[in-house]
């Protein structure tokens, strides 16, 4: 979901930055009156981070015979509500950008929008509404997790395509085009970061079978 | 214990969907990184498009590369394992109240 430095027109790399400049923010606000208001939750924020940094540092390999990775957001953003997460996210691709030359600086506003924005919301929406539907815990963390991971990677698809639009089949060619390269491969590897984050959200519980208590886990509950 | 046993399998499966693609026949190819075939697809969309900006710094080769990466993993890992660490030992005090 990295789109590499100077691979968007300036136009593109400006507007993506505008977009997600707020949710950063917003972010950093939360995440100040997050540890403010409960002091017991910064091991926890610092799990939920901790989770981005080691799954977007794994480059997978995918039936599709290239590799890409997962994105990790979702488990944050369950917990603490996807605000949080766009600022966990922004330092992970800082890192990325700055030290291994994997994304960039110019395209850190688009990469931050799918990753660290789009991604963790879609998971916080998933979650809510399949706990809503009834789903056990379980269930719904691996649907939040594995559909919130290849949402980013559907929005990365679109970002391409409205940069480098087809020739002849237009933006919607262009977002089949790049969604074959980046959407089609993350499907397994969606599926395998969902199942993880269900291992690592038990573990993280403490006690064995205890994911139900994600407020306990995210401070409220205490 | 039951769902220690439900995390195995979870873990698990989850090994099996990343090491199928090298191990099952009939799959394979050059498991090169999205984000390059991305960077490729570009280029040959648009073999005119020059890059308006470089990275600052680029690890100088594929094994400083592998090393920063390393690190970005093991510090991840370092933190969520010694969080996991203390949410079970706290349990475990809170056990015997």
């Amino acid at each position: 979901m990295h789109i590499m430095e100077g691979y968007l027109p300036a136009s593109h790399a400006a507007g993506w930055f505008a977009a997600s400049a707020p949710f950063v923010i917003a972010g950093a606000t939360r995440l100040k009156r997050i540890v403010t208001l409960r002091p017991q939750a910064k091991m926890m924020l610092a799990a939920a981070g901790a989770f981005t940094f080691v799954l977007s540092a794994l480059k997978m390999p995918s039936v599709t015979g290239s590799c890409s990775h997962p994105t990790g957001t979702g488990l944050g953003a369950v917990v603490f509500g996807p605000a949080v997460m766009a600022v966990m996210g922004t330092i992970v691709l800082l890192f990325q950008a700055l030290l291994l030359a994997h994304g960039g600086l110019t395209t850190l506003g688009a990469n931050v929008f799918s990753m660290a924005i789009v991604g963790p919301w879609v998971s916080w929406a998933v979650w809510r509404g399949t706990a809503k539907l009834g789903a056990s815990t379980a269930i719904a963390v691996f649907l939040a997790a594995a559909l919130g991971d290849l949402a980013t990677y559907a929005t990365t698809s679109v970002q391409l395509a409205l940069a480098y639009p087809d020739p002849a089949s237009g933006i919607i060619g262009a977002v089949a085009k790049f969604g074959s390269i980046y959407a089609v491969t993350q499907i397994p590897l969606a599926i395998a970061e969902g199942l993880l984050t269900v291992a690592v959200m038990n573990a993280l519980s403490g006690r064995a079978g205890a994911i139900d208590e994600i407020q306990e886990l995210s401070g409220e509950g205490q | 214990m039951m769902a220690n046993t439900r995390s195995w399998w979870l873990l698990a499966a989850t090994a099996a969907i990343v090491a199928a693609p090298l191990a099952l026949p009939g799959l394979g190819g050059t498991f090169k990184g999205s984000d390059d075939l991305g960077t490729e697809a570009i280029l040959a969309a648009r073999p005119d498009y020059k890059p308006w900006a470089r990275p600052l710094w680029t690890p100088p080769s594929d094994e400083v590369e592998s090393l920063l990466f390393a690190l970005q993993a093991a510090l991840g890992a370092g933190i969520l394992g010694y969080v996991i660490g203390r949410r079970h030992g706290a349990k475990r005090v809170g056990d015997t109240r």
